[in-house]
C-alpha cells in the first residue's frame, strides 16, 4: 500500500522566487504559484500508524498541517497541478533521513519516497510545461509524475524485477583490426585512442586471451585523462611563432607537469613541504604538532548539467580528498571560485540545451551552500567572474584545507591489509557502462546511467567523524576517496605497489541488478577506501556502528602484483599491475604565436567618477556579500578575517585568514589569484598575475612568501586545438618563471581540459583560465592585517610600480576597449616588494593594507574607505610611475605587485626605512570626512561621498540579496 | 571542582568542538558523546551542565532539529526530567535550540511543542552578526551580561513563531533571554532581526532560567579575533561570558 501525505502549511504563501523566475520567461498577467512538500510511503501498516508518522516526524505542528490520503493519487490532478519526484536512482537524501526516523519509532516501511506539488493559477497548460522544467526541476534527475502511468501503482520499488544474473563478458579485441579497435573504445565510451587500443591489444595478445568487458573499463579508467592527465604528462610538440609566421622557439616537452610546476617546486626544495603532488592533497608544516594540506577541484561539467548536484558533488569529492590525504586530514575550511555567464541574457536567446546563467548561479551557490554548510566546513572564500564564454561551460573550482597530525602525513601499506569500503552504498551513479552499447539502452538505463547525483552532505560528515576516531585510534594505515573512476581507481592506486583482490558481491548495493562491472567504476558519492588490519576490526566496527556508517571489507592486499577481481568466486579481472600504471605517452602538437606590443598613448580621461563608480558596479567587482552571507563562514570558530564582513555595513579583507585550532595562535591566509581575462592576450602573463594576485592577497593581510605554497588549477580549452594547447604551454611556463622567482612552490593542482561546447556548429571554447590558490602559515593571528582605514590623520602610501597595462583591465572591458597591454610583473622588484612590505607588517609599521587588482589604485581606495567609514585624500602626482602614464593610467591601470597602506603619522620614518629601496609614494592621507577625494594636481578627479560609492558597489547584485 | 558539562553529538551536529573549547575555555570539565552511545546508558545525571550544539542534525531533512528532538524524547525523557527537576543547566544553540523547542522543554519543561523556529522570511540561510538586547538578566546564563550585545547567527531556520496567547505568557513571564534590536536596542526589522522572529526573540529561557535556547552562536565569540571589527573596535568575547557564568553557577 502507498501512502501519500501532504504537508500543508497553516497560512498559504505564494513562492515569490518562482514567481519571478516565470516573469524573466515572460509571461504576462498575474500568476499565483503555490506548494507543498509530499510524502510517499510504502507499508503494510496500520492508518493510525502512518498518522503517527506524518504528526511525529512530518509536520511542524505550530506551522503546518497534513493531509493523508491512499495511493500517489486519490484522484486525477487538475490540469494546473503537478507532482515532481526525482528520477530512479537519484538520491533522495530526505527519504533516506525519513527512514530513519521511522526505524527510531520501531516501526517498518518498505519505502519512502519525497515528492514536490505544485499548483498554479494564471498559467494556461502550454505555459505550465514551458515554465516546469525551466524552473521548478531538472529533468537530469527529476520527473512529473504521470497519473495515468502511477495511478494504479502499489508499490514505490522502482528496482522491481531487475535482478541481475551474472555472465561474463568478453570483448574479442585480440583478432580486432584497427576500426574495429576504435569501435569498441567508442561504443563503450571508453575515450581510448587507437594507439591505446593497441597497447591493450597487445598486453591480451601475450596473455593469449581476451579481455573481460570490466579490464578495458579498468584501463579506461586509470588512463583517462581525468585520471592520468594525458595532456600534461604526455608529449608536447610545442612552437613558437613570431607575428610574421617565423618559428622563434621549438622545443618538445616530455611531461609538461614535471617539466615546469613540478620542476619549480623540486628546485625550491623547502623542507616545510611535506608530500607535494603525491596524495590526494598537497601536505605542509603547520605547527610542531599538526601538518596543513589543501587541494582544489574542479567541478565544471557536472555543473553545467544539474547546477547544484555538480556543484554540491564538487564540494563533497574535494572534501574526500582531505579525508583522504596521509591517513586522514580533517577538512577545517573551503573556497570556492566560480566563472559564470552575465545573467542578464533573454531565455529566447538562450541556446538549446543550456541552463539559464541565473539558473546556474542560484544552484551551484546553492549546491556548495547545502553541502559545506552541512559538513560544518566553513566556506571562508571565494572569488565570482562573469564572461560570456561560460554561458554553456562555467567554472566550479571547490577547495578544501585540513589540518592532520605530523605523525599521520604519510600511507603505509603492507601485504595482507584487509580493503575496507566505507559509507554510502554502490548505485549506477556516474556509470558510462562499456557493456552497454548506445543501441542496446532502455529507457531506464539510459536514466540510471546518466544520473547526475546530488550529494549527500550528512552521509560524508557521519564519514568523516567515523574515520577521524578511527585514525586518532591508529586503526588503519592507509586511506584514499573514491572520486573519478569509484573504488576501480581507488582500490588499484592505494594498492598498486603491492596487488589486491576485491570480491565485488560485497559490495553494498543501492538497489538491485548492478553488474560486476558497474560496482566497480560507479562513482556513486560519500564513499572512502581504507586498508586495515584484521585485529583491529572489532574496534572499528563499533566505532563505525556508533556512528552509523556503513563499513564492509571487500577484499585484500595480496603482494601478487596483480589486481584480481572476484564476482562470486568468478574471475572477471585479472591485469598486472605493471601493466595498469604503465601509461602510454601520446604526443600533440602545440604552437603560441606571439602578439607585437605596441607603445600606447596615455588614455583620454572621461568622468572619472562616473567611471569609478560604474567599475564598482562592474559584476567581477560588486559586493558580493549575498553570496558569502549564506555560506557559514564562521563554524568552526576559526574565523580571523571574513573576506566580506560587518554588522551593518560592509568590509572586504585581503584574504580569509583562519585557525585551524582553536589551541594554537597560529593561523593560514588563504588568498587566490584568477584573471582569465588577460588569457585574451597572452596566457603567460595570465598565470604570471594569477600568481601575483595570490601573493597579493597574502602578504597584505600579513602573510609572508617564505610560508607560503600554492596550488594550480587549470581550466582549459581542447589539446587537441593546438593554439589552445600552446596558450596552456605558456601558461605552465610562466608558472615556472614565478614560482622559482618568488620561492614560492607548488604543493598540488589539477587540469580541467575540454571546457568547451557547441553552439549552432559554432565551437565556444572558454578562456584559459587558471586558478592559483595559495595557502600561507601565520605565526600568530594577532599579526592580521585587514583593508579597513583605521585612523584618521594616517598617512597613504602607494607601493609598486603604475604602469600604462590596461589592456583586458576591468576600465578597458567595461568600455568594450579591445586593446592595450597586458600588465607585466617586474622581476627586478617584486619580489623585494612583497618581501619589504612583510617586514614593515611583522614590526607593526601598518594600520591597513590592500592590494590593487580589478579597477587599480581607485577601486582600491573605495574598498579601504567603504570598510572603515572613513574618507581619504590622493595626489595622483605622489603615484610612482614608468612609461607614458596619465590620470586614466594612475587611477585604474591593473599593474600587478601594488599595494596601498595606512601607516601612522608617528611611524613614517620607520615605515620608510623599512620599504628600503622598493618603489614608493606617500600619495595621501585618512580623513574623517567620508568622502574620496583624488586629485591630478589641483584638479578633483574624483570627488565622490563613500556613501555613493557604496551605493554603487551594492547596486549590482542588490535583486540577488533581498528577493531570491 | 569543576562542573561537569556533556555535549551531544550526532550524524550532522556541526559546532560541537567549538562548543566543547568554549566551556574548557571557561573552566568546565568536558564530555563530548555521540548520542548513540548514550541511549544505551545512564549518565546525564554525572553532569551539571548539557549541551546541544548547533549544526544540521540528519540534515534538518524533516524541518530543523525534528528527527533530533524525537529521539531526545524517545531516549532521555527520563533522564532529562531528572536532570532539570535537580538543578542543572541546559543550553540549546541553534540547531539545538530547534532540538528544545521542538521535543517541548522549551518555554516549559512539558515535552509538548508550543513555540517554533521556522523558515527565514528570507528564504535562506543567513550568516551574520546581530545586536541583542539582554532580556532576562536573573537567568544564570545570562548573569552580568551588557545590555546589548553583540554575536554571529547562521540559519536557515530561526524566525521564533507561535501562537497569540503563547507569545503574551512568554513575554509577560520573563521567558525572553534576547531579542535582535538595533546598535541603540531599539527593535528592527530585516536584516539585523535576521529572520523575521515575532517579537524580534532571539532565545527564551524556561521559567526557572536554567533552560535557554538560542539562535545565535556564542560560542562563536570566545576570542577577540572572532569579532569582524577586533582590529578597529574592542569587544569583549560576550559568549565566553555566558559560558563562564554556567560554570560560576556551581562553584
Amino acid at each position: 500500500m502507498i501512502y501519500r501525505i501532504d504537508i500543508l502549511p497553516k497560512t498559504e504563501v505564494a513562492t515569490a522566487k518562482i514567481f519571478s523566475q516565470v516573469k524573466d520567461l515572460g509571461i504576462a498577467g498575474d500568476v499565483f504559484v503555490s506548494s507543498r512538500k509530499v510524502y510517499l510511503i510504502e507499508a503494510d501498516i496500520p492508518e493510525s500508524d502512518i498518522n503517527l508518522i506524518a504528526k511525529d516526524l512530518l509536520i511542524d505542528p505550530v506551522v503546518e498541517s497534513y493531509q493523508l490520503t491512499k495511493g500517489i493519487f486519490s484522484e486525477p490532478p487538475d490540469q494546473n497541478q503537478i507532482l515532481i519526484t526525482y528520477n530512479p536512482g537519484v538520491c533522495d537524501n530526505i527519504a533516506l533521513s525519513l527512514s530513519k526516523a521511522i526505524k527510531d519509532l520501531s516501526l517498518t516501511v518498505k519505502a519512502a519516497r519525497t515528492a514536490k506539488f505544485y499548483q498554479f493559477q494564471g498559467l494556461t497548460l502550454e505555459d505550465i510545461d514551458y515554465v516546469a522544467p525551466k524552473t521548478l526541476f531538472n529533468p537530469l534527475i527529476e520527473h512529473i509524475l504521470d497519473y495515468e502511468k502511477v495511478k494504479d501503482l502499489d508499490t514505490l520499488d522502482e528496482f522491481a524485477g531487475m535482478d541481475y544474473e551474472f555472465k561474463l563478458i568478453t570483448l574479442d579485441i585480440i583478432n580486432a583490426p584497427d576500426d574495429k579497435l576504435l569501435e569498441i573504445s567508442e561504443s563503450g565510451c571508453l575515450s581510448l585512442s587507437l594507439d591505446e587500443m593497441k597497447i591493450i591489444q597487445d598486453y591480451f595478445k601475450k596473455l593469449n586471451r581476451n579481455p573481460t568487458d570490466c579490464e578495458l573499463e579498468t584501463v579506461a579508467t586509470l588512463w583517462s585523462e581525468h585520471c592520468a592527465h594525458k595532456t600534461f604528462r604526455g608529449i608536447i610538440n610545442y612552437q613558437e611563432k613570431d607575428s610574421c609566421g617565423k618559428i622563434i622557439k621549438e622545443e618538445k616537452i616530455d611531461n609538461l607537469l614535471k617539466a615546469t610546476i613540478m620542476k619549480a617546486t623540486r628546485e625550491i626544495n623547502s623542507s616545510d613541504c611535506v608530500s607535494v603532488f603525491d596524495d590526494n592533497s598537497g601536505v605542509v608544516k603547520f605547527d610542531d604538532k599538526n601538518n596543513i594540506c589543501f587541494k582544489v577541484e574542479t567541478h565544471n561539467h557536472p555543473s553545467s548539467l544539474e547546477p547544484y548536484g555538480g556543484a554540491s558533488t564538487g564540494i563533497g569529492g574535494v572534501i574526500r580528498d582531505i579525508l583522504g590525504t596521509g591517513c586522514a586530514a580533517r577538512p577545517f575550511a573551503s573556497i570556492d571560485v566560480f566563472c559564470f555567464s552575465p545573467w542578464d541574457i533573454p531565455y529566447h536567446d538562450l541556446p538549446h540545451g543550456l541552463l539559464h546563467p541565473k539558473r546556474v548561479i542560484d544552484g551551484v551557490v546553492r549546491g556548495v551552500r547545502d553541502y559545506g554548510n552541512r559538513m560544518g566546513i566553513p566556506t571562508v572564500a571565494g572569488s565570482v567572474l562573469f564572461d560570456e564564454r561560460f554561458l554553456g561551460n562555467p567554472l566550479v573550482y571547490c577547495g578544501t584545507l585540513g589540518i592532520l597530525p605530523k605523525e599521520k602525513s604519510f600511507k603505509k601499506v603492507e601485504s595482507g591489509d584487509l580493503v575496507i569500503l566505507c559509507g554510502a552504498k554502490t548505485g549506477r551513479d556516474g556509470v558510462h557502462g562499456a557493456t552497454f552499447s548506445s543501441k542496446e539502452l532502455d529507457e531506464q538505463t539510459v536514466a540510471l546511467t546518466s544520473a547526475v547525483q546530488i550529494g549527500n552532505a550528512i552521509e560524508e560528515k557521519k564519514v568523516t567523524e567515523a574515520i577521524l576516531r578511527a585514525r586518532d585510534k591508529n586503526l588503519f594505515d592507509a586511506i584514499t576517496d573514491c572520486g573519478a573512476g569509484g573504488i576501480s581507481s581507488a582500490i588499484t592506486e592505494l594498492g598498486g605497489e603491492h596487488g589486491v583482490k576485491v570480491d565485488l558481491d560485497k559490495v553494498p548495493l543501492k538497489y538491485r541488478g548492478l553488474t560486476y562491472t558497474e560496482i566497480w567504476i560507479s562513482e556513486s558519492q560519500e564513499r572512502m577506501v581504507f586498508f586495515a588490519k584484521e585485529k583491529d576490526m572489532a574496534e572499528l566496527e563499533a566505532i563505525f556502528k556508533e556512528e552509523d556508517v556503513e563499513l564492509t571489507v571487500v577484499g585484500e592486499v595480496t603482494g601478487d602484483h596483480k589486481l584480481t577481481l572476484l564476482y562470486n568466486e568468478n574471475k572477471v579481472c585479472e591485469l598486472d599491475m605493471d601493466f595498469i600504471f604503465i601509461l602510454p605517452k601520446l604526443a600533440k602538437d602545440a604552437v603560441w604565436v606571439k602578439q607585437e606590443e605596441s607603445l600606447p598613448e596615455p588614455e583620454e580621461r572621461g568622468d572619472c567618477n562616473q567611471d569609478l563608480k560604474d567599475l564598482l558596479k562592474s559584476p567581477n567587482i560588486a559586493c558580493k556579500d549575498w553570496i558569502l552571507r549564506q555560506y557559514d563562514h564562521e563554524v568552526g570558530g576559526g574565523s580571523v578575517t571574513k573576506s566580506i564582513y560587518g554588522v551593518e555595513s560592509l568590509s572586504v579583507a585581503n584574504a580569509a585568514v583562519v585557525r585551524p585550532d582553536l589551541n594554537s595562535e597560529k593561523c593560514v591566509t588563504i588568498g587566490l589569484g584568477i584573471n582569465p581575462f588577460y588569457s585574451d592576450i597572452d596566457p603567460y602573463w595570465m598565470a604570471a598575475l594569477a600568481i601575483d594576485e595570490a601573493m597579493r592577497n597574502v602578504v597584505s593581510s600579513g602573510g609572508k612568501l617564505n610560508k607560503t605554497y600554492i596550488l594550480d588549477n587549470f581550466s582549459w580549452g581542447s589539446p587537441l586545438d593546438q593554439k589552445i594547447l600552446g596558450g596552456l604551454v605558456r601558461a605552465s611556463y610562466a608558472c615556472y618563471d614565478f614560482s622559482t622567482y618568488l620561492k614560492v612552490p607548488f604543493i598540488s593542482g589539477k587540469d580541467s581540459l575540454y571546457n568547451e561546447y557547441t553552439v549552432k556548429d559554432k565551437r565556444i571554447s572558454i578562456p584559459g583560465t587558471l586558478l592559483i590558490s595559495a595557502v600561507s602559515i601565520m605565526e600568530s593571528w594577532r599579526k592580521t592585517i585587514t583593508p579597513a582605514f583605521k585612523k584618521e590623520g594616517s598617512l597613504l602610501y602607494l607601493i609598486g610600480v603604475t604602469k600604462n597595462e590596461l589592456g583586458a583591465s576591468e576600465y578597458f572591458r567595461g568600455k568594450n576597449i579591445t586593446t592595450g597591454n597586458v600588465p607585466k610583473i617586474e622581476k627586478d622588484s617584486a619580489l623585494t616588494i612583497f618581501n619589504n612590505l612583510s617586514q614593515a607588517i611583522e614590526k607593526g609599521l601598518v594600520l591597513a593594507c590592500h592590494d590593487l587588482s580589478e579597477g587599480g589604485l581607485a577601486v582600491t581606495a573605495s574598498e579601504m574607505a567603504m570598510s572603515s567609514g572613513l574618507g581619504a585624500t590622493i595626489f595622483l602626482s605622489e603615484v610612482p610611475v614608468k612609461g607614458a602614464v596619465g590620470v586614466v593610467e594612475r587611477l585604474f591601470s591593473e599593474s600587478p605587485t601594488r599595494f596601498l597602506v595606512e601607516v601612522d603619522q608617528s611611524k613614517k620614518n620607520d615605515f620608510q626605512r623599512a620599504l628600503g629601496d622598493i618603489p614608493f609614494g606617500l600619495v595621501g592621507c585618512v580623513s574623517s570626512v567620508e568622502q574620496l577625494i583624488i586629485l591630478d594636481g589641483e584638479e578633483k578627479v574624483i570627488d565622490t561621498s563613500i556613501n555613493s560609492l557604496r551605493d554603487a558597489w551594492t547596486a549590482r547584485f542588490k535583486k540577488f540579496r533581498f528577493d531570491q | 571542582m569543576k562542573p561537569r558539562a556533556l555535549i551531544f553529538r550526532t550524524a550532522g551536529i556541526n559546532c560541537d568542538k567549538e562548543s566543547v573549547h568554549a566551556f574548557e575555555m571557561a573552566g568546565a570539565d568536558v564530555d563530548l558523546f555521540h548520542i548513540n552511545y548514550l541511549k544505551e546508558k545512564e549518565i546525564i545525571s554525572n553532569y551539571q551542565i548539557l549541551c546541544i550544539p548547533g549544526g544540521f542534525s540528519y540534515g534538518d531533512d524533516l524541518g530543523a532539529g525534528k528527527i533530533l528532538s524525537l529521539e531526545f524524547s524517545l531516549w532521555f525523557k527520563d533522564q532529562l526530567h531528572k536532570f532539570i527537576d535537580k538543578g542543572g543547566l541546559v543550553i540549546g544553540i541553534c540547531n539545538g535550540f530547534q532540538v528544545m523547542v521542538k521535543m517541548g522543554i522549551l518555554p516549559d519543561v512539558d515535552f509538548s511543542q508550543k513555540v517554533t523556529l521556522t523558515e527565514n522570511d528570507s528564504a535562506r540561510f543567513e550568516t551574520r552578526w546581530v545586536y541583542l538586547k539582554v532580556e532576562n538578566t536573573s537567568s544564570a546564563w545570562l548573569k552580568g551580561l551588557a545590555n546589548i550585545i553583540a554575536l554571529p547567527i547562521a540559519h536557515g531556520e530561526g524566525k521564533f513563531y507561535t501562537d497569540k496567547e503563547n507569545l503574551v505568557r512568554i513575554e509577560s513571564n520573563n521567558r525572553v533571554a534576547f531579542r535582535y534590536v538595533d546598535r541603540c536596542g531599539s527593535p528592527v526589522g530585516y536584516p539585523l532581526n535576521p529572520n523575521g522572529s515575532l517579537g524580534g526573540i532571539a532565545g527564551i529561557t524556561d521559567a526557572s532560567g536554567r533552560i535557554l535556547g538560542l539562535m545565535p552562536h556564542p560560542e562563536r565569540f570566545v576570542f577577540k579575533h572572532q569579532h569582524p571589527f577586533w582590529m578597529s573596535e574592542d569587544h569583549v568575547p560576550f559568549g565566553l561570558q555566558m559560558f563562564k557564568n554556567a560554570v560560576k553557577y556551581f562553584e
